[in-house]
């Protein structure tokens, strides 16, 4: 069959399982956008290419499932490049495809023309230019091949207009893929594995630190069995929320640097610890070489890369999380109900000494914490929370207890101001039957505004909880503790009226000042099924995220929540 | 620390070096020395590469090399039986007055003089880092103006 370039894009989209895209039309993919017009395929159309790449992120982390964007050249490329960046460093599942000058202009400065293969190469987990139309599906096929196995991450596909316009003979390549240099992991070692279950039956005081590969591997059924047959405390990174039930009596919550205190006091007490698809990231660890200071370390991983990367690991065990929690359960002997009452206690006393907990407002001002448990309370952690970044975040973080996997959205890694709203829409649009909400700041959600017309168009009942402090924050919080109180350009009092602009989009805004009318608000937001509704919650101005470790400080170490 | 020799075996492609040395840039490893050059497969070039550091700086680079999807084996030559060389052109300064001198070391070194200038020679030399740095040693008593290397190139031994 004789097709354009354009078209048989489209058929190894289909191949894929694609029936949604996020994207932005220019020149250079007019013709894949010609194509579109007549595909099955759901085009989203988004304000700006940085949003529709956090909706493809959005839509990944919500479903599990490849998430795709398009954008063409130059500026609608180096646009996507924060959402790029945001997908690679919480390894999520990609693959956006970028337009690009035609292959005999490529290197001359044309109009357009950017170099978004050598832009996106440390940000990418591989990218691709296509240089011949013959290419093309194998190219593709690689491309999602790629991003979704071993550690899932974002991929580029670069595409010249005459790549896409020219027409070949087409047959579907239906061989498997081969590539020399990229082999899926299979299985694990299991000497390691009886190792790693000698030492679990052994400990007294253990503790489980899953993050986000239990989520990326699906693995959180596995996780919950380890963790009950041994009675295990469960601490989360703000990647592995909801990887782990939050209201169970094992759940310690997250860790780190706006962990609560009972996790991160049993970081520092464990004799064993359990590091499951994560990476030591300096915001869980603190000052490293306090962290888990009585532990021997068991770390499971898909990455090779990230064990003994920063810290020294006495049981590495290399393999899919999903399988080797699996292989680990399978051996492991349920324990005598007695046998970790001291460790239990110990941690029970924490808990009751430390809960998380906030002060009171002045003069009935909203608690931002408390529109959390509202949107909690309300839910019943059934619906998918994104964030924004900030203070917002570690609230949304701290105050709502995820049930499921795939159901906290936020950028961990990279710490995205303006993805949540974005990636609510993907979310939305992947999940149409749950509810989405986005924790946002007054700063953040300043970012990408632009996007309440998309959510409008598509007729999504997103609600933006808007945790209006008029500041940056996190950032002013920052400079409360560490600079003097100097509150350098973070107040944000200058802003737009909320409930208008989103009157303006077509979207419902709603300005609530006073406690008593947070749950009504957000109980009538509930019930809206055919728009966005922007909840701009005026909340105390200068309430802190806490405890808090400081920065570089040991997790022993926490300033406030006592 | 300790400097080591890994032979990186990748797709010839476009762009296959460049994510190598990106690497090394953004992890802050530095490269002592890179030679990359095709193989007996037209579709596999060689990259070998030194790099200085502890036992798990080298093992993190050998990791994060081998998640680059265009790198397909990578081997530590550092205490394995291997054979190694580099090809180094010296331009030193001999006037008359020296001349034989360094052409006496010259032999002794099995290098060859390449050009031949009124105060200048160019002598070309190859072998392991050992007799590189015996010959630069050498000459440098005369003066030596320039000097370029290739980077090393290495190979193991017997059938493997
Ligand atoms: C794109 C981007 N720019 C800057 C920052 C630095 N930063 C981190 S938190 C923060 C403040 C966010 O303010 P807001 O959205 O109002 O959230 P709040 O902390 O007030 O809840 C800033 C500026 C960032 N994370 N991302
Ligand atoms: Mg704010």
């Amino acid at each position: 069959m004789k097709l354009k370039g354009a078209e048989i894009l489209l058929q190894c989209l289909q191949k894929e399982g694609v029936d949604t895209v996020f994207g932005y039309p220019g020149g250079a993919v007019l013709p894949i956008y010609d194509a579109l017009y007549k595909s099955e395929i759901r085009h989203i159309l988004s304000r700006h290419e940085q949003g529709a790449a956090h909706a493809a992120d959005g839509y990944a982390r919500a479903t599990g499932r490849v998430g795709v964007c398009i954008a063409t050249s130059g500026p609608g490329a180096t646009n996507l490049v924060t959402g790029i960046a945001t997908a690679y460093m919480d390894s999520i599942p990609l693959v956006c495809f970028t337009g690009q000058v035609g292959t005999s202009l490529i290197g001359r400065d044309a109009f357009q023309e950017a170099d978004i293969t050598g832009i996106t190469l440390p940000i990418t987990k591989h990218n691709y230019l296509v240089e011949k139309t013959e290419d093309l599906a194998r190219i593709v096929k690689e491309a999602f091949y790629i991003a979704r196995t071993n550690r899932p991450g974002p991929v580029v596909v670069d595409l010249p207009k005459d790549v896409m316009e020219k027409e070949i003979d087409f047959e579907y390549p239906e061989e498997a893929i081969n590539i020399r240099g990229y082999r899926v992991v299979k299985g694990y070692n299991s000497n390691q594995v009886i190792t790693a279950v000698d030492y679990i039956q052994k400990a007294r005081r253990p503790v489980i630190y899953a993050g986000g590969g239990v989520i990326s591997s699906n693995a959180a059924e596995e996780l919950r069995e380890l963790a009950e047959k041994r009675k295990i405390p469960v601490t989360t990174t703000l990647m592995g929320m909801g990887g782990f039930l939050g209201n169970s009596y094992l759940s310690l919550g997250m860790l780190g640097m706006h962990g609560t205190r009972y996790a991160n006091y049993a970081i520092g007490e464990c004799d064993l610890l359990i590091a499951v698809g994560v990476r030591f990231d300096d915001r869980v660890t603190g000052k490293i070489d306090t962290f888990a200071p009585h532990a021997r370390v068991i770390h499971i991983d898909i990455d090779a890369a990230e064990i003994g990367k920063n810290v020294e690991v006495e049981v590495p065990i290399v393999g899919q999380v999903k399988e080797v929690l699996a292989a680990i359960n399978q051996r492991l002997e349920a324990i005598e109900s007695e046998e970790l009452n001291e460790w239990h206690e110990t941690i029970h006393r924490w808990k009751e000494e430390y809960p998380l907990r906030y002060g009171d407002s002045s003069e009935g001002r909203i608690m931002p914490q408390h529109v959390i448990e509202e949107v909690y309370s309300l839910t019943q952690g059934e619906a998918i929370i994104c964030t924004e970044v900030g203070q917002n975040q570690m609230w949304a973080a701290q105050y709502y207890h995820y049930k499921h996997p795939r159901s906290f959205l936020s950028s961990g890694g990279l710490g995205t101001m303006g993805y949540g709203f974005p990636a609510a829409i993907g979310a939305k649009i992947a999940c149409p039957d749950l509810p989405v909400v986005d924790i946002a700041g007054d700063g953040s959600i300043q970012m990408n505004i632009q996007e309440l017309g998309t959510a409008v168009q598509y007729r999504l009942p997103i609600i933006i909880c808007i945790l209006n402090n008029h500041f940056l924050g996190m950032v002013r919080q920052w400079q409360g503790l560490f600079y003097g109180g100097r509150y350098s350009y973070t107040d944000m009092s200058h802003q737009p009226d909320f409930v208008k602009i989103a009157e303006a989009y077509g979207a419902i805004g709603r300005r609530i000042k006073e406690a008593s009318q947070v749950r009504e608000a957000l109980e009538e937001a509930l019930k809206v099924k055919d728009r966005p509704v922007v909840l701009d919650f005026w909340v105390e101005r200068e309430a802190d995220v806490y405890p808090m470790v400081p920065p570089g400080g040991s997790l022993m170490n926490m300033l406030g929540g006592d | 620390m300790k400097k080591h020799t890994l032979a990186v075996t990748v797709e010839n492609r476009p762009g296959v070096l460049t994510r190598v040395t990106t690497m090394f840039r953004r992890r802050g490893y530095n490269i002592e020395s890179l030679a990359v050059g095709a193989t007996e497969n037209p579709a596999i070039s060689r990259i070998t590469i030194e790099v200085t550091g502890d036992d798990r700086i080298i093992e993190q680079v050998t990791k994060q090399l081998y998640k680059l999807i265009e790198v397909i084996k990578i081997n530590d030559l550092t205490d394995a039986r291997s054979v190694d060389r580099e090809l180094v052109l010296i331009k030193v300064k001999a006037d008359n007055s020296v001349r034989a001198e360094i052409v006496q070391i010259v032999d002794i070194f099995r290098a060859r003089i390449v050009d031949i200038g009124r105060d200048s020679l160019i002598i070309e030399v190859t072998g392991d880092s050992r007799k590189i740095e015996a010959i630069e040693d050498s000459l440098r008593a005369f003066g030596i103006i320039e000097m370029v290397r290739t980077g090393k190139i290495a190979m193991i031994r017997g059938g493997k």
